[in-house]
């Protein structure tokens, strides 16, 4: 008897070594990224490098300001077809839908999902970047509209799945208070359900933010790539990520250009970080509201 | 009235409209990679060696490579993951440590890939060189089983709290420690949703480019160790298509991992059918 407790001690406590490792590579993730971001202020200053327009680490110039404008362009373009698509999708799925096309969308949205960046990046790169160049009549199409129109298609099931997800819990006696009234479907909808639900649906349209801010592979291989400010979504741009993509390989590690690399990954990892939060709050008090 | 009518029937064409965009995105994205990769698609493409700088031959390398890379990601997130679910299921209340652990895995959940991709530059390639060889096939592995824990945590977790109370009390009732209990009921019952959790980990590691994009090369040899470099089907079609080295190899790589992911798509699904069925008997 006296055996078995130790043994059974013994294994909780190497349990606990287990599930404290997501705790330790997060931590890990926070300090590496900041010990090799931050000796870049020794010789750049905050302000240089968050708004100086010139990135030119051959005469030691770091300033993000053309990536970061560009990530936000790519991720503001991409939410403008994502959000009205995906929470109308999910509003489809979850209010209207009939059983066979629910079985339908429902796995195409998983595969969707689990389609690998890299794939939607080559998709884009040969097909929707021509696309643009001939619909807009452009010298090049590898813009931030492009990268923008695929990160949509790569966000949406996030999008949809949480709105879903949220529209689903709306209890449905408010649905039958509605049409009591002799509301229609649309107005149910539009007025009771969505509203009810909303916490839900920016949770999820928060999280797509996110995604859209962090994703590398498929925005590098359409923006162009060009170290300039973006001035609208028909330009060529640079977003953070591709920066940190093209250029580790010919940065030295451990000098300053490496360790500005570094700092370019600390902005997208605080934004994405921040947003997951948010979205998880709203997440968690609709559970308790409903009850 | 005719008018809210009118406006009804609008809105529901939109909401149907959005509906059938999705189903086209996929259709033309899968569609695509078909019909262009489908002519490279051969056993020998699978089996031969890249000749002439790509343009021509097959991609075994980048098959072995990526093989070995989520091997090795699987042999870190499958006893870390499921033993944390273990831990936060069967030894702990609900209280700070819990939730502070679940925070953790949600936020590393969200954490950029190409972010862990300097981690793991930093970590394996820079600080442990001379434990995992630098850029090596180890190196890539360990980072993306970093990055697939929550995963692995989270859906066996979710599997082991629906395992009933009464079957727990019945065997703790019949004298059972709780190693014992743990062991014979609460694992073998939440097996499927473990499993379903390992192969989405998995599907998740084999699609994944930016993380292990410093650590490996675009390099035409079978990898020798893990401690050594090679190439896998993501950032060789990266370097394919990047570099416009040859589209028809990039496509013929692309419609592999199409492939991949459908068999584990599909396997899930046809896993938790078959589990379904056998617990209602």
């Amino acid at each position: 008897m006296h055996k078995t407790i130790d043994l059974e001690n013994i294994i909780k406590n190497i349990l606990l070594l287990f599930s404290i490792t997501a705790i330790l590579i997060l931590s890990l993730i926070v300090i590496f990224l900041f010990n090799e971001g931050l000796p870049t202020f020794q010789h750049v200053g905050v302000l240089d490098f968050l708004m100086g327009d010139k990135w030119i680490p051959a005469e030691n110039l770091y300033g993000a300001f053309p990536f970061i404008i560009s990530t936000l362009l790519v991720t503001l373009g991409a939410l403008l077809i994502a959000v009205p698509l995906g929470i109308s999708c999910a509003i489809f799925l979850a209010e209207i839908a009939p059983g066979w096309a629910r079985e339908l969308v429902r796995p195409a949205i998983e595969l969707l999902a689990g389609i690998p960046s890299i794939i939607y990046g080559v998709f884009a790169l040969v097909v929707i970047v021509d696309l643009i160049k001939i619909s807009f009549n452009l010298a090049t199409g590898e813009t931030i509209i492009a990268g923008s129109i695929i990160l949509a298609v790569m966000i949406l099931p996030i999008v949809i799945s949480i709105s879903q997800d949220s529209i689903d819990a709306v209890p449905r006696t408010y649905r039958e208070g509605s049409y009591a009234m002799g509301a229609t479907d649309w107005q149910t909808i539009s007025r009771v359900v969505v509203p009810a639900a909303r916490r839900g649906i920016i949770a999820g349209v928060i999280l797509g933010c996110g995604r859209a801010i962090g994703e590398t592979m498929a925005v590098v291989l359409v923006i162009g790539n060009v170290e300039k400010l973006p001035l609208s979504l028909l330009d060529s741009g640079e977003a953070l990520t591709s920066a940190i993509l093209l250029e580790m390989g010919e940065a030295v590690i451990g000098s300053l250009h490496y360790n500005a690399l570094f700092c370019l990954g600390i902005i997208p990892f605080i934004i994405v970080l921040f947003l997951s939060i948010i979205s998880s709050r709203l997440v968690s008090k609709r559970v308790s509201r409903f009850g | 009235m005719i008018q809210a009518n009118t406006s009804d029937k609008i809105a529901k064409a939109w909401l149907w409209l959005s509906a059938v965009f999705i189903i086209i995105a996929l259709l033309s994205v899968l569609g695509y990679v078909f019909i262009r990769g489908a002519d490279s698609l051969s056993l020998s493409f699978f089996l031969d060696m890249p000749k002439n700088n790509w343009r021509e031959g097959g991609i075994l390398p980048a098959i072995i490579g990526s093989l070995i890379v989520v091997s090795i990601a699987l042999l870190f997130a499958t006893p870390t993951g499921v033993g944390a679910a273990i831990y936060l299921t069967e030894f702990t209340r609900e209280g700070r440590l819990t939730r502070l652990i679940r925070i953790a895995a949600d936020s590393l959940n969200a954490v950029p890939s190409i972010v862990f991709g300097l981690f793991g530059l930093a970590l394996f390639v820079f600080y442990l060189k001379d434990f995992t060889g630098g850029p090596s096939l180890l190196s890539a592995g360990l980072t993306l089983g970093f990055m697939i824990l929550p995963t692995v945590i989270r859906t066996s977790e979710v599997a082991m709290r629906t395992i009933p109370f009464s079957e727990k009390m019945e065997s703790y009732g019949l004298g059972a420690s709780k190693l014992q209990t743990i062991r014979n009921i609460v694992l073998p019952g939440s097996l499927p949703g473990i499993i379903t959790g390992l192969i989405l980990g998995m599907g998740r590691a084999i699609g994944e480019t930016a993380p292990i994009i410093f650590m490996v090369a675009l390099n035409p040899v079978i990898p020798k160790s893990i401690f050594g470099s090679g190439n896998t089907l993501t950032t060789q079609l990266y370097y394919l298509a990047m570099e416009g080295i040859s589209m028809d190899v990039a496509f013929g790589t692309a419609l592999t991992l199409i492939v991949i992911i459908l068999i584990l798509n599909y396997s899930t699904r046809a896993l938790n059918k078959y589990f379904s069925r056998n617990l209602r008997r």
